[in-house]
């Protein structure tokens, strides 16, 4: 009986099935592809759903509360969720009995000009998780190539590894201003001005962080280029390009695949710096970054402002850490047998 | 059979691989590594040369140059009449199908994110242009030539024991019908069981197929076993060359009398009579080697015209060569 099912395996491998079969053992990477899935729906078809206009200035409703505030409301909670207008709480501040501004019209509320922030962040989560994507694989994309042929060919390795030194010791932020400034007219006429913004904010961030994952893919590679199985290819007369694709790759996916989701994180986290400095996207335009930097001000009257971009952000990154994780152990076929 | 006929597959002549040594902030040449300094040698189409020496003494260098995996220094290797040394880019990859190699560690020789069949496939892939079915047909093949069963080939190197990874490593060399292989110590990670399994492999193979082999280990029991005829090598020169029997019942040159008085004897009882002959210090820097002859510096029976000039390689006997001067 065993002997059949172990047959019928050995028919039925194919890589990608072995690779699933061994993702699937990793529930940590489960969840976070649950997760991600979740937030990539909701940015991508949330719009259509809650079809509240995010740039929208309902200027009587500012500084609405998010609902969860009645958890706070003691023993109104009840009355609170199933008639929020006519909800009086105390104010210990002011010591006065006032009226909890919170309405299911706005479930997180609104900002301080009355926009909806749900809205807001779900037209948000569009832009950071393109950008956060988008510019972590420019980012690795560059950085891998400039990793792998300086250490595969060695005349070029100095030359490449200086011109990685050199990115490294530049001073970010006034490499930022003059590139915004000289750039920044011409992409807005050629794209109009968001989609050149977007572009423009895409490739400082992955011009600006390619240089790590360089190095390390630098150093697997150096020492691949000495295992013998590298030999052996030489030995049949296999070609450099194909010795990188089909033994070097594949060997130094790990590393990459660990820069990969951190970088997803770095690149949200510096676009909403950029933002932040008036040098992202315009002010008005909601990023996950953006909205967290509004709330901070706010965050004594309603830290919710804060906790839910910061939640997205947070998400985001650990839910991609985990699936770069679990995509890691099961492309390695040592792990995959156990 | 007709020993007259043969011809040389393989000649070698003043073989160099020196490794430039750089130093300072200029990066300029201080130096070389002399890896492998001037060896000369042929071997039979169909025969079995082994070439032993001790760690370091610049064999599996020599090895790698004849297969032009390293750029040689100087010096001439003729594979069936054509120089290798001086073939470049695309003439060097056609004539690689004839010439393969076996690697010592069976674990680093073998891509660990490729299935066996992929790995014995490769040379198939850049040589011969195959479909799918005529590829998974030959690897099947193969993998019965070195008796390992088909449906291992879907399999990842990690699942198999030494001695199975090194047959997946000969069935690789196999792959493009080569006629002369070089064996980069092919025995000396497995284990003594599983040695002489491989071993015969090799023979069967060498039987069916008509391969040459240049055989490159530290055994020297095994090499005596394998090989028609044996080179010793020391500090990157070739000492002493001859039929194996001839060597290791007369062994010329101080050096192959003092490397084959270390080899053990089966019977403890004449073990203990055997006259050793123990070197003393160490093997000299390949970078400095002492003038005059590589070995007067451990040689126990050194002269004074031995620390002056360098010995010449010179024939001693039928088919039998070695590099002393205390040889008449």
């Amino acid at each position: 009986m065993s002997s059949t099912i172990e047959q019928d395996q050995a028919q039925n491998r194919s890589l990608w099935g072995d690779v699933w079969s061994q993702f699937r053992t990793h529930r940590g990477a489960l969840i976070g592809m649950v997760v991600f899935g979740i937030i990539l729906f909701g940015v991508t078809f949330g719009p259509f759903i809650w079809t509240k206009d995010p740039f929208f200035l309902d200027i009587r409703a500012k500084n609405t509360n998010a609902m969860t505030s009645c958890f706070f409301t003691g023993s109104q909670i009840w009355q609170c969720f199933s008639d929020p207008t006519s909800i009086k709480y105390f104010d210990p501040n002011a010591e006065v009995l006032d009226r909890l501004k919170v309405s299911w019209s706005f479930p997180l509320g609104t900002d301080q000009i009355g926009r909806d922030i749900l809205a807001q962040l779900m037209q948000g989560g569009r832009v950071s998780v393109a950008v956060g994507m988008t510019a972590m694989l420019l980012s690795l994309i560059v950085g891998t190539l400039i990793g792998v042929l300086a250490g595969y060919f060695r005349r070029v390795d100095g030359l490449l590894m200086r011109f990685t030194d050199l990115f490294l010791a530049l001073p970010i932020l006034p490499l930022l201003l003059v590139i915004i400034m000289l750039f920044r007219d011409t992409l807005r006429n050629a794209f109009g001005p968001e989609t050149g913004i977007f572009l423009l904010i895409v490739f400082i961030i992955g011009m600006t962080s390619w240089m790590q994952t360089a190095r390390i893919v630098r150093g697997d590679v150096l020492a691949l280029k000495e295992r013998e199985f590298i030999l052996a290819a030489n030995s049949i007369g296999t070609p450099a390009r194909r010795v990188i694709g089909r033994h070097i790759m594949p060997n130094i996916l790990s590393p990459i695949m660990v820069s990969a989701t951190l970088g997803i994180a770095t690149a949200i986290i510096t676009e909403s710096s950029l933002s932040f400095l008036g040098l992202g996207f315009p002010s008005d335009f909601p990023t996950w970054g953006r909205l967290l930097f509004d709330g901070t001000s706010y965050i004594g009257q309603s830290p919710a402002r804060v906790i839910w971009p910061g939640l997205a952000i947070s998400l985001t990154v650990l839910s991609v850490n985990f699936i770069g994780d679990g995509l890691r152990d099961a492309l390695d076929p040592r792990i995959r047998g156990r | 059979m007709f020993d007259e006929a043969r011809k040389p597959l393989l000649k070698v002549e003043n073989l160099k691989m020196h490794f430039p040594i750089f130093r300072g902030i200029l990066k300029r040449q201080v130096g070389a590594v002399k890896a492998v300094d001037g060896i000369s040698f042929e071997i039979l189409e169909g025969e079995t040369l082994g070439l032993v020496g001790e760690s370091g003494c610049g064999k599996s260098t020599a090895g790698r140059c004849v297969l032009r995996l390293y750029e040689v220094t100087d010096g001439t290797i003729e594979l069936e009449g054509q120089n290798i040394a001086s073939l470049s880019g695309s003439e060097l990859r056609a004539k690689r199908p004839e010439m393969q190699m076996i690697f010592q560690d069976p674990q680093a020789s073998l891509n660990p994110r490729m299935t066996v069949g992929s790995i014995v496939a490769e040379p198939l892939y850049e040589h011969r242009n195959m479909t799918k079915l005529e590829r998974r047909a030959r690897v099947d093949e193969l993998m019965d030539a070195v008796g390992l069963a088909r449906r291992f080939a879907d399999r990842y190197p990690h699942e198999f024991s030494g001695g199975q990874r090194q047959r997946i490593g000969i069935a690789r060399a196999l792959a493009l019908n080569p006629k002369f292989i070089v064996c980069d110590e092919p025995i000396a990670a497995l284990d003594v069981s599983i040695q002489a399994q491989v071993v015969n492999l090799l023979e069967d193979l060498q039987e069916k197929l008509g391969l040459t082999y240049l055989f490159i280990s530290h055994d020297l029991s095994m090499v005596r076993h394998l090989a028609d005829r044996v080179a010793v090598m020391y500090l990157g020169k070739l000492v002493e060359l001859g039929p194996s029997e001839t060597l290791y019942t007369a062994p010329q040159h101080p050096y192959t009398q003092a490397l084959l008085s270390a080899v053990p004897h089966p019977d403890p009882a004449k073990a203990g009579n055997i006259d050793r002959v123990i070197l003393q210090g160490d093997v000299p820097s390949p970078a400095n080697p002492p003038q005059g002859c590589n070995f007067c510096t451990r040689c126990p029976v050194a002269i004074d015209i031995c620390r002056k000039d360098e010995p010449e390689w010179r024939q001693i006997g039928e088919g039998h060569f070695a590099a002393c001067h205390l040889i008449e």
